[in-house]
């Protein structure tokens, strides 16, 4: 049995704000920042947006664009570290708006920037065991960067939903393969409103060892290399990361343009690579192959070996925007409204 | 008083050393020096420690004891001593092995020097640092370490018209000396545009004005002159050796744009060793930021006051200049593990003299000087070597 992705849908906030208008505020130099992280500009959620609006957004589209009975989900899985409820599922929400309820087993997932991707090995399992006809894995974040903090020059927000399934399957997930250790390069406790992280620990010793690792692993696994794939995908903190990572495993900028949208969009945290495969299918023939690893802080790494089939002919891709025609419509906010739609003015009780 | 030389050195790569603890390092480089030394470890007497934090930085004090177990040596129940003296411990902790030795109380010393920077955050580590300056008079006021030297350099500034660009020529010279250096934090050499885009940190002193957080140890073996040639045919003399102290805070001095402990502690030094400034050929000096290698060079003489930066920007501090400072980096680009850098210094001085440091060697340098820094200059130790 083949399983695989059936369907794919993808939302991004339209508003936008440049790390010049962040640097501003801080006295920093956000040119300066902008082309260290290469990033132009994040996506900024609006004040009625979160994760679960992100990820019914994204599913909605997802299920536009194929012809399966929600009924026939039979597993719910959302990959986030911003639910926006500490307790009481993101997935319960989706599930009732795109009809999948009830008869089917929902839970919220968390892995700092993987938990999505960790959500579609989920699913895949399920599926491949028989124990459900279609699961579905969305990776989705508004995510928190603290007032001046380097993390809110990039911190973003976007998702993406997959329907994994045996039928009709539009790309076949040929393997995947984790590589996880006990490395806390980045954490938010409980009740804490931003997460903390480690400066430059998040790089080498977490990013680079995880992702390489778990990407090597892959390679050594489907006994491939860059040269086998069209497309390849890695979590992108920002754009400097990716952009160093795939060159370091020999990808070439070809393969690796199509998924890179931190320059554009930020880092979408449990988006990012949803995001990134999203706007790959986009415009992916049958036969491509793509390769994608997410990262995820504390920390590990989900890699994926994909093949796109010839059902991707067939599939209604139209029904639903493209990653592109999506992240075109922006509108750019000043620090102030910022502030404001993320929560970050103090309002009084009056 | 019996002559003393240096008959091993030993250190570690300097940088965040993650996956290594402070005893790991501290041990690498310990050994590192007794394999050089070419001694067994039965013949060592005696251990001294310089470090300035531990206690802060990862939550260990008792680092004498601490190192000697680790070492294999505590079952020998030979005496450990941790020296403290802020950015000076290192340096400080040489000057005690000399002692031990030159008295004739201990023949063969192991003197270490070691700090782990990097396992906290960086305002907490920014707090340590500057925990060697006077915590009811200054920082308790606000003053950081970073501001305290941006005074001192706004104020050489003011009196002797040292310019910005000459700031930044002491990081480019370091970090082009650092790039020479396999063991250095930092190897690649930067511009002056580098230097002067950088983030400000408390102005004029910029990001690359300033020496990093880091991890490192190193260490030497002293032994009594007489019996240097058993172990080794290149051993290192000191010479002479000089320590001073001055007023805690900054605004107690007369002026700040001297050390009055740097000039103290250099004089001691050269009487010491019966030879002047001229005669030393390369100088490891306490740069912990650009302002202070500008100081160090005026107050120990080798140019005159006001005149350090200027030296600077004419090359005359650069690896064949008049004199070549910061051979290894310094501070600044080899990195600053504040208890291990006084022995650091010794290190690259001992190698210099040993015609041992390949692409950043002074040609034919036969006199050295290490000048180490606690705090603001209430504590300056300054050693002079000279190959035998």
């Amino acid at each position: 049995m083949k399983v695989g992705i059936v369907s794919y849908g993808a939302y991004v906030p339209r508003y936008r704000i440049t790390p010049e208008e962040i640097g501003k505020v801080w006295g920093a130099d956000g040119k300066a920042m902008s082309k260290g992280l290469m990033i132009n500009c994040k996506s900024v959620p609006a004040p009625d947006e979160d994760t679960i609006t992100i990820s019914v957004e994204a599913a909605r589209a997802m299920m536009r664009r194929c012809e399966v009975n929600p009924q026939d989900i039979g597993a719910l899985y959302v990959g986030s570290e911003s639910h926006p409820y500490a307790v009481k599922p993101t997935g319960t929400i989706v599930a009732e708006a795109i009809e999948a309820a009830p008869h089917l087993t929902v839970a919220d997932f968390e892995f700092a920037c993987k938990a999505g991707t960790a959500a579609i090995q989920t699913c895949m399992g399920l599926v491949g065991a028989g124990m459900v006809k279609y699961g579905v894995a969305i990776g989705a974040d508004t995510s928190q960067g603290a007032p001046g903090d380097a993390l809110e020059y990039s911190a973003s927000a976007g998702g993406a939903a997959f329907l994994i399934g045996s039928e009709k399957v539009i790309a076949t997930i040929d393997r995947t393969y984790s590589y996880t250790t006990d490395t806390p390069d980045f954490w938010r406790r409980e009740g804490e409103m931003y997460p903390r992280h480690g400066g430059r620990f998040t790089g080498e010793p977490a990013y680079f060892k995880h992702v390489l690792s778990g990407a090597k692993g892959l390679m050594e696994r489907t006994n491939t290399t860059a040269k086998d794939y069209t497309y390849a995908v890695f979590h992108q903190p920002n754009g400097k990361f990716p952009t160093r990572v795939a060159k370091q495993l020999g990808f070439s900028d070809a393969q690796v343009k199509s998924g890179l949208l931190a320059p554009l969009i930020g880092n979408t945290y449990s988006g990012a690579v949803p995001l990134g495969l999203s706007a790959i299918l986009d415009e992916a023939k049958a036969g491509d192959r793509i390769f994608a690893t997410a990262y995820g802080s504390g920390a590990g790494s989900d890699a994926f070996a994909i093949t796109v089939t010839d059902e991707i002919e067939t599939y209604a891709r139209a029904k639903a925007p493209t990653v592109k025609q999506i992240i075109e419509n922006v509108k750019f906010l000043d620090y102030a409204t910022y502030a404001k739609f993320r929560g970050k003015i103090l309002l009084g009780s009056g | 008083m019996r002559r003393v030389a240096v008959i091993g050195v030993g250190d570690t790569e300097f940088g965040e050393l993650w996956d290594s603890s402070f005893r790991e390092i501290g041990i690498k480089a310990g050994l590192a020096a007794v394999a050089d030394a070419n001694i067994s470890a039965d013949k060592i007497d005696a251990l001294f420690v310089g470090n300035m934090s531990a206690g802060r930085f990862i939550d260990q004090e008792h680092i004498g004891a601490l190192i000697a177990d680790y070492s294999g040596l505590a079952r020998d129940h030979i005496p450990a001593t941790r020296v403290e003296a802020a950015g000076a411990s290192g340096g400080l902790a040489l000057r005690q092995g000399f002692q031990a030795v030159a008295s004739g109380l201990h023949n063969i010393v192991v003197v270490g020097g070691a700090e782990k920077m990097t396992d906290v955050s960086d305002t907490e580590s920014a707090n340590i640092q500057s925990s060697s300056a006077d915590q009811e008079w200054e920082t308790v006021l606000g003053a950081t370490y970073p501001a305290l030297h941006a005074l001192i350099a706004r104020r050489h500034m003011h009196v002797y018209g040292t310019t910005r660009e000459q700031l930044a020529d002491v990081a480019v010279k370091n970090h082009k000396h650092g790039s020479l250096n396999p063991k250095a934090q930092f190897q690649k050499p930067i511009t002056r545009e580098v230097v002067m885009g950088s983030p400000l940190v408390s102005s004029p002193l910029r990001v690359f004005d300033c020496a990093p957080s880091s991890d490192g140890a190193a260490a030497v073996v002293l032994c009594a002159l007489d019996q240097a040639k058993n172990y080794t045919d290149v051993p290192g003399e000191i010479i002479g050796t000089g320590q001073a102290s001055d007023t805690l805070s900054l605004h107690d001095r007369k002026d700040i744009c001297t050390m009055e402990a740097t000039r103290v502690a250099a004089k001691r030094a050269f009487e010491m060793a019966g030879i002047t400034n001229k005669d030393v050929d390369v100088a490891e000096v306490h740069d912990n930021f650009t302002i202070s290698e500008i100081l160090a060079l005026e107050d120990m003489g080798f140019f005159k006051k006001g005149e350090g930066g200027k030296a600077t920007e004419a090359g005359l501090t650069g690896l064949d200049g008049e004199v070549a400072v910061n051979t290894s980096g310094g501070l600044k680009a080899r990195g600053d593990p504040i208890g291990a850098t006084g022995l650091a210094q010794a290190v690259e001085i001992v190698t210099q003299l040993r015609g041992k440091a390949d692409k950043r060697q002074v040609r034919d340098a036969q006199v050295g000087l290490t000048h180490n820094v606690g705090g603001t200059g209430a504590t300056v130790v300054v050693h002079l070597f000279r190959r035998v």
